[in-house]
């Protein structure tokens, strides 16, 4: 290494270069992308899957642009799910769209080094020049260990840095490491059973479509696609039956054979210096998996993060919510009245304002979302969980996808990409937007009152009917998550396979940084599809329009209130009349805004503010035959509607996103819709036969 | 149609004197010998470092009663009782009472 150092061409060094950054998950491998790219990253998506790219770039000491590609954390190059698949592609430069890279960055957790050297072992033998970042030194320390690095390089053939990332000197440290020329492709192998390396040997000489002799990365590459299980026989599958004939246990050998060399270098390098401080985690553990504690600490927790999604959101959503209302008053004052203003009051602000006014729940809960995670609660909380979630068929990491979805269905939905298998992954997001979601409180909050007329000694009735309420969407959530793991998302439950690292202090940065991503993808999608859907609405709620009519008689002549005309004998079953017709239409924007659209058809402005005038309202509505609309049984009738259907356009729109089809969200819409059309019908049905 | 293979499978195993990682109990130590059964569904665990060989440390059972921690190679790993029947073990006597 100290040759390369002294041979450093200047040629070399001042060009620019595509790094690779590999590591296992909880290695630490986001912090060293966040140090060393700051805020130059980009966030996107790889072309036809819903992998999250991360990209970036940084400077080299002299100066020079180098480009980082955060490739996603995995165990092993044998991917089973679409993330690792992307990995592997991208390290052999097969990943459509992206640049294979020219040099490996291999972050490693040195107080987990031996299983974090099985995947560095695997890159290794890619033959793409790597450098060994040894992360979170300070446990190491902690543990009374100390790593040689030099052997470590020697043993491995490749450059080794030791940092801790989140502290003082470990970024420049880094930066420095990375500013050396590019080593030579390390020679790192490991000797495998004769039998498979034979049947290399004469695959090496005769490589199947698809290998090239002259890749120097050839045995290793073969190697790989001879240990995969495709799920259609290919070129290699003769050779692997054959190989399974002569040795059956052959694959299981090669990844026996990686360790037991792993775990004689990793004897060589680590020496124990004593001074072990006793294990932080494991006297944590002893109380955040305690039969009692654990729990406390779990639902003390939930809890926290669920009132503060739903108490610290509200300033900051009042201030949007003001922002949007100052914007639409500035607007109107400032342009001349017609229809262009009325587009841009009525449609495009109060369309995303409506949906960006969920903005401040969704950046409380991701910041929550991310300091679980980062300090290492969340796999616990997955540990604890995964019993109940396994008897829907779900994954532990499927509660906090369906906890959040209580906020708002679009983060719960985006935080399900946590979830590795395909299939647990889509029955969480099919089921995510029963759960109650803030959008449906004002609707609940109005019925609620309809129904119960104010007082102190009902708050608890109201409370009542407002739980009994989420209770219904979560146990329908529970009772189709089941429905679909027996039909068609069946198959074998996938073992769980969870590590539970080290607790420690979360990065601020970091979470924060995840913070911002997902606040960005949510205004990105408020910016363009809901926008576009708003003003589809705005247009059917306003033309044709009635010269001379009022607000509320040109709601009911424009194409949506004839739609809720049209829609009633479809809807009275479930005791709707025409105007409730209107209302679903415009929820379908986003639920809340029912409230604001039954106000308009009621001709109270301003409901979404104070409910008690449309309150009075809706009670004097009577059918034609003098029946009153709103009884207390159809208010019941459209709270159990709004639990239970498919209402929200932004969230089928990131639905679409995350599944990348039209498919699923067209399912889930049908599926959903009429589930809750019948559970209405039932409910209204048997509650007017017992003379409710 | 799979359960019942399995309670087959398990009736057959548990005739002779093996030792299932599920067995274990908390502080309890192991070798792993081998796995029985699909191999490609614990592959991972494999890839994990949970190889023949690799000696154990059952940790604890989830409050549920499922999964359960264990740790190995230095680090902790939590995997469900369903997977641990399926890994054979040769137990080791716990250091000074666990």
């Amino acid at each position: 290494m100290a040759a390369e150092v002294a041979t450093s061409s200047v040629v070399k060094a001042s060009t620019s270069a595509t790094f690779a950054l590999v590591g296992n998950p909880n290695c630490g491998k986001t912090t060293i992308f966040n140090a060393l790219t700051g805020l130059r990253q980009k966030i996107g998506n790889y072309p036809g899957v819903t992998v999250e790219k991360k990209d970036g770039v940084f400077f080299t000491q002299h100066g020079v642009k180098q480009f980082l590609v955060d490739l996603p954390g995995t165990y092993s190059l044998a991917p089973q799910s679409p993330d690792e698949t992307v990995t592997r592609d991208v390290l052999l430069g097969v990943q459509e769209g992206t640049h294979p890279p020219d040099r490996v960055v291999c972050v490693v957790d040195a107080s987990n080094l031996e299983r974090n050297l099985y995947l560095v072992s695997q890159v290794l033998e890619l033959g793409i020049p790597a450098v060994i970042v040894l992360n979170m030194m300070d446990l190491v320390e902690a543990k009374g260990e100390r790593i040689d690095a030099e052997r470590l390089a020697k043993l491995l053939d490749c450059p080794v840095v030791a940092v801790r990332a989140n502290s003082g000197d470990g970024p420049a440290k880094l930066r420095v490491a990375l500013s050396k020329p590019a080593a030579q492709p390390s020679g790192f192998s490991v000797t495998i059973a004769e039998v498979v390396s034979a049947t290399l040997g004469s695959l090496m000489e005769n490589p199947p479509t698809g290998f090239s002799v002259d890749d120097p990365a050839l045995r290793s590459r073969l190697l790989l696609a001879l240990a995969a299980t495709p799920e259609k026989p290919d070129a290699l599958t003769p050779y692997r039956e054959q190989l399974s004939h002569v040795l059956p246990s052959w694959r299981d050998d090669v990844i026996a054979a990686r360790y037991s060399r792993l775990q004689e270098i990793v004897e060589e390098t680590i020496h124990y210096t004593g001074g072990a401080q006793a294990d932080f985690t494991d006297r944590l553990d002893s109380i955040v998996t305690h039969p009692v504690w654990g729990w406390v600490i779990f639902l003390g927790l939930m809890t926290t993060m669920f009132l503060s999604i739903f108490v610290f959101a509200n300033y900051p959503m009042d201030f949007v919510d003001g922002i949007f209302r100052n914007l639409s008053g500035w607007v109107t004052t400032h342009m001349p009245e017609g229809d262009l203003r009325d587009l841009l009051t009525d449609g495009v602000i109060a369309g995303v304002g409506g949906v960006l006014v969920f903005l401040p729940q969704i950046m409380i809960l991701f910041l929550f979302i991310g300091l679980l995670e980062d300090s290492g609660y969340m796999a616990r909380a997955a540990f604890i969980m995964d019993r109940v979630m396994n008897k829907v068929g779900l994954h532990g990491k499927s509660f906090i996808p369906l906890l959040s979805s209580y906020a708002c269905a679009i983060p719960g939905v985006m935080a399900t990409r946590t979830i590795e298998n395909p299939r647990d992954r889509l029955a969480t997001i099919l089921v995510a937007p029963f759960m109650s979601c803030s959008a449906r409180l004002p609707v609940y909050t109005l019925m609620i009152s309809t129904l119960i007329p104010g007082g102190i000694a009902s708050a608890g009735k109201k409370a009542g009917i407002m739980l009994a309420m989420y209770l219904l969407g979560t146990g329908a959530a529970f009772l189709f998550a089941l429905i679909f793991k027996r039909t068609i998302l069946r198959g074998e439950p996938p073992p769980l396979v969870l590590e539970l690292p080290p607790y420690r202090m979360p990065g601020l940065w970091t979470v924060l940084q995840h913070m911002l991503s997902r606040a960005k993808a949510f205004i990105q999608r408020a910016g363009t599809i809901i926008l576009s859907l708003s003003i589809v609405l705005w247009a059917l709620s306003t033309y044709p329009k009635k010269p001379g009519a009022d607000h509320a008689e040109n709601l009911a002549d424009s194409f949506a209130g004839r739609a809720g005309h049209f829609m009633e004998p479809a809807i009275e079953p479930l005791g709707f009349n025409w105007k409730i017709g209107i209302g679903l239409i415009g929820a379908q924007a986003a639920r809340e805004v029912f409230v604001s659209t039954i106000g308009i058809v009621y001709s109270i402005e301003g409901a979404d503010e104070d409910p008690e005038p449309l309150r009075e309202a809706l009670l004097k509505d009577k059918w034609p035959d003098g029946r009153p609309v709103f009884t207390p049984l159809v208010c019941v009738a459209v709270m159990v509607f709004f639990v239970l259907s498919m209402q929200c356009i932004a969230t089928l729109a990131v639905v679409k996103r995350e599944t990348n089809s039209w498919r699923w969200p067209i399912f889930q819409f049908v599926y959903m819709t009429s589930f809750a059309y019948l559970v209405t019908l039932i409910v209204y049905q048997a509650g007017r036969a017992l003379g409710l | 149609m799979l359960g019942r293979k399995r309670l087959l499978f398990r009736a057959k195993i548990r005739t002779s004197d093996v030792v299932l990682l599920s067995d274990l109990t908390p502080g309890g130590r192991a070798k792993v010998v081998r796995f029985l059964g699909d191999s490609v569904r614990t592959q991972r665990l494999r890839e994990m470092g949970l190889v023949p060989g690799t000696t154990v440390k059952f940790v604890r059972l989830a409050p549920l009663g499922d999964p359960l921690e264990i740790e190995l190679r230095g680090y902790k790993l939590s995997l469900r009782k369903h997977e641990a029947e399926l890994i054979e073990i040769q137990l080791l006597e716990a250091p000074h009472g666990g």
